[in-house]
């Protein structure tokens, strides 16, 4: 069958502590060896000398927006997004229209997947149906039909009990829920992050509190029930401090960040530019300090992208009217690398860790690893070369980033899933 | 390149001489001080206004009332130039209507400021006739306008340019002609 | 001198300088007012356009009489009677006005930033009417020139803005405008009306309206809305009053010479009784004249024929 040979790259593989020249070998769609001086004469063979070969970069979090919201991006156009991103394996959320609440929509999603035939996608069900807080879905159904994990995202789970009757059902499955934390009272309706900028531009401010009351509740909640929790998109310090704590007291929960609440504050919103409308809102520098802080000692699991595309028209409106999100997965990677790794927060090494395996382990996915015999899902790294990014080349439906013109490093290369190369040289071959 | 000054075409005394020809021309033509009002323009025309008015009293011991005209507001080039001209302040504190107004300004040269000057007065009252007083008629007029008493005519040529200096305003009296030197 | 930017979101962005400029050259605009002939020529041809998306008469009607009497054509787009309500965007909007050829668009909105959206939409010089909590610009600089016309100068003056905070625009754009020409400003209301941080614009925040009246120049009342009550803001419009309102005895408590301002419209009941209302002290009919100057003033200083920004 075929055989691929990437030559003479760096191959850094944090799951076996591994960092060093050598080439890798790709045989039938598995990793066959990792060495030196590999000789395959029959294999394709792609030199990669000064670049980095690392295990596909695996996103817990996004939003693919099929069915029903196929304006903003279809499940084809996002996974070829996610390769252009360097990302292999990618689990979207379910808030599509409808709610993927169904054993049917999960299978629906991964057949649509399967079709694309981009990258490897596993769906997220909704943790209540409809994703309204009021009834558990039939999440041991969707488990059966190839969910992976169960979130409301989108909105919290407002009532305590129904999160507590979620958390006690999830021991059927064992699968993790991803928890969205805000109390919506305390949002009250906001736009950003509550302080000084939300004052001086007169938009309602979004208090860090609205996410850290609802991050105790439910570090509290484990601690009644003993399961297994993830805290999606985590942009306070002192939900890093709260997440640090649960961890310490051996507590089953883990926490994702993303690209954008490491590298950008509150004070990118002056200006009303919407593509800095998130939710969670933008924080201060104090929070982006602490939140980098927590990824490099592990408090913070893994970066997720949250990749949330939106059209022009739910954008290009008045700040409070905006649609909340930023298409993520084409520049998540550049955008830590130039600001996490060339700035020296994060080695390489540590990078790769948060954005692969770690993803894949707390999530239980069989991704993250170059080890013999593994799927092999690589990412192709360029460390040095700096472009501009261009929304307009983007895979994305969703041109909705403010890091457009952006200089930036660390740009995937080529993304293998699978054994075949599905995005070479910034292009995403047709499949 | 910059304009430097050419020669000096009036000194003080004859800044003098001038006024007070032209102040005994207006009381001559007009058999009088009755109803005459000067209306000095905005900054220079202010202060041949000032001293028409104290020649006309020691002349004829009558106290002319003197009105400041800023004509910013009326000029037809505010789209037209870069930046935007300052705006003042114009004082008129009397009535207008049936007056003899005697518009005086220092230098007159298109004529598009005694235009805009003209507006201005008739948007405050309607006097029985308006002259024009200029202490310096440079010529080149872009309109069908002329000084009914003018302090000294001088033949300029277009890129020159003629500025008038007053001690009320400026710490010495004289008209100074300037321009590129070959 | 001009306006350097495109368009007038806020004082924020503009420098002392050109922020003195404008309230100078308000000065013989109001001298205009008072002829009997109210129109100059200085905008003749320029065209207008008002475009309303909040309901405030005496603010659109401010502006198209400064429009007019500078001589410029004038038009008003208000959200009961357009394509507001059709739900076309407001970029399309201000396109549209663009290529009718309008010069100057007064824009009034109730979501902050607005202003600044268009702006970036259109060609049209854009001036911000008032947008969302955000700011109200020529309703701090008409504050700004009757200070100065009643006090000389806005430099050391003790500065009071009293009541919803929070929700005000015109604070906003007061406290930039006024401490950038050297006034001390003081913020008082009650801390569910208080924005967080407002402390780090160059403010002091007093919760005690007598320790904020003490030692006051000016007061700046500001309207209390009744529906902040309905939101649980604060308990009653009585304690509300009884702990914000510019009582007639806190004006006789106050420096002789304090001078209190509101921007309109007044609750006579609440915020402002009648006898301060009423009383000598207070400029609100001066402000709406002088508003009228300071939009002229703002008008002529955006008009020129300058490449812009």
């Amino acid at each position: 069958m075929s055989k691929l040979l990437l030559k003479g790259g760096r191959v850094i593989d944090p799951s076996q502590a591994m960092d060093l020249v050598a080439d890798v070998l790709i045989e039938d769609g598995k990793i066959a060896a990792v060495e030196k001086d590999i000789a395959a004469a029959d294999a394709e063979c792609r030199d990669v000398t000064g670049k980095i070969v690392c295990p596909g970069l695996v996103d817990i979090h996004c939003h693919l927006r099929e069915p029903g919201l196929e304006r903003k991006e279809t499940i084809a156009t996002g996974s070829r997004a996610a390769a252009a991103g360097g990302f292999t394996t990618v689990m979207p959320m379910p808030n599509t229209s409808p709610v993927a609440d169904s054993p049917a929509s999960i299978r629906y999603v991964r057949d649509r997947a399967e079709e694309a035939g981009v990258v490897r996608v596993y769906p997220i069900g909704a943790i209540t149906k409809g994703s309204e807080g009021k009834e558990l879905s039939e999440m041991s159904a969707m488990a059966d039909a190839g969910a992976v994990a169960f979130s409301d995202d989108g909105r919290p789970v407002l009532s305590s009990r129904i999160m507590r009757l979620a958390m006690e059902y999830s021991h059927i499955t064992g699968l993790p829920l991803i928890a969205h934390e805000e109390d919506l009272a305390l949002v009250d309706d906001g736009d950003m992050n509550e302080g000084y900028v939300s004052t001086v531009l007169g938009l309602r401010g979004n208090p860090a509190a609205a996410e850290e009351t609802m991050i105790a509740r439910d570090i509290i909640l484990v601690r009644l029930t003993g399961a297994r929790l993830h805290i999606a998109h985590v942009s306070t310090a002192h939900g890093v401090e709260m997440i640090r704590g649960a961890k310490a007291e051996g507590l089953p929960v883990t926490a994702e960040v993303t690209p954008h609440h490491l590298t950008m504050t509150e004070e990118a919103v002056r200006g009303y530019d919407t593509n800095t409308k998130v939710n969670p809102p933008l924080r201060t520098a104090a929070d982006v300090e602490a939140l980098i802080e927590g990824l490099k000692e592990g408090v913070i699991d893994c970066v997720a992208t949250d990749h949330a595309p939106h059209t022009v028209e739910d954008k290009v409106v008045e700040y409070h009217f905006a649609a909340n999100g930023i298409s993520g997965f084409e520049t998540a990677l550049p955008v830590l690398w130039t600001e996490l790794v060339k700035e020296g927060r994060l080695s390489e090494s540590e990078l790769i860790d948060r954005m692969s395996c770690q993803p894949a382990r707390i999530m239980g996915l069989p991704a993250g690893s170059l080890a013999v015999g593994h799927d092999a899902d690589v990412t192709v790294i360029d460390p040095d070369t700096i472009l501009a990014v261009d929304k307009n080349s983007f895979y994305s439906k969703g041109k909705n980033t403010p890091y457009h013109g952006r200089l930036l490093s660390g740009w995937p290369v080529m993304t293998i899933v699978g054994g075949r190369a599905v995005m070479e040289n910034r292009v995403v071959k047709e499949s | 390149m910059t304009k430097e000054i050419k020669s000096e075409i009036m000194d003080g005394s004859d800044i003098k001489r001038a006024v007070t020809r032209m102040a005994h021309e207006i009381l001559e033509k007009n058999h009088g001080a009755e109803d005459l009002v000067l209306l000095g323009i905005r900054t220079r025309g202010i202060f041949l206004a000032e001293r028409l008015k104290d020649v006309i009293r020691d002349v004829e011991n009558a106290e002319l009332p003197v009105g400041t005209l800023d004509i910013t507001l009326y000029r037809d080039d505010i789209a037209v130039k870069g930046g935007i001209p300052i705006v003042g302040e114009s004082n008129v504190p009397f009535d207008l209507n049936g007056k003899k107004v005697v518009l005086c300004d220092d230098v007159l040269y298109t004529g598009r400021t005694i235009r805009a000057a003209l507006d201005a007065v008739f948007d405050l009252g309607r006097p029985s006739f308006v002259r024009l007083a200029v202490l310096v008629d440079r010529g080149h007029r872009e309109l069908p306008i002329r000084a009914d008493y003018v302090g000294k005519n001088i033949p300029t040529a277009q890129q020159e340019t003629v500025e008038v200096r007053f001690d009320e305003h400026d710490g010495y009296d004289t008209v100074i002609l300037k321009g590129e030197k070959y | 001198m001009a306006i350097k930017t495109k368009d007038l979101i806020d004082l924020e962005f503009l420098s002392a300088d050109e922020i003195t400029e404008i309230l100078e050259t308000a000065r013989p605009m109001k001298e205009v007012m008072r002829r009997d002939i109210k129109t100059v020529p200085a905008l003749r041809g320029k065209t207008v356009a008002t475009l309303f998306y909040e309901n405030s008469t005496r603010t659109r009607l401010s502006f198209e009489l400064a429009a007019k009497y500078l001589s410029a054509g004038t038009c008003n787009i208000s959200s009961s009677a357009s394509s507001v309500q059709k739900g076309e965007s407001l970029q399309d909007t201000g396109r549209t006005l663009d290529a009718m050829g309008t010069d100057i668009i007064v824009i009034r909105h109730n979501m902050s930033g607005a202003a600044q959206l268009l702006g970036e939409a259109v060609k049209a010089r854009v001036i911000n009417g008032g947008d969302g909590t955000h700011a109200h610009p020529t309703q701090a600089l008409l504050d700004m020139f009757t200070i100065i016309e009643r006090k000389g100068k806005i430099e050391g003056q003790t500065v009071v803005i009293l009541g919803d905070i929070l929700h005000s625009r015109v604070a906003r754009s007061n406290i930039w405008g006024l401490t950038k020409l050297g006034a001390h400003v003081r913020v008082c209301g009650p801390p569910t009306l208080m924005p967080k941080d407002i402390d780090k614009m160059g403010v002091e925040v007093f919760y005690d309206i007598d320790k904020a009246l003490d030692g006051a120049d000016v007061v700046n009342v500001l309207r209390i809305q009744m529906e902040r009550q309905q939101k649980g803001l604060f308990p009653s419009i009585e304690e509300y009053a009884k702990n914000y309102a510019m009582t007639e005895e806190r004006l006789n408590r106050a420096k002789k010479d304090v001078l209190i301002q509101h921007p309109g419209p007044m609750n006579r009941t609440i915020e402002i009784p009648s006898a301060v209302a009423d009383s000598a002290q207070c400029s609100v009919e001066e402000q709406v004249t002088n508003g009228v100057a300071c939009r002229m003033a703002l008008m002529y200083l955006m008009s020129g024929g300058e490449t812009l920004v």
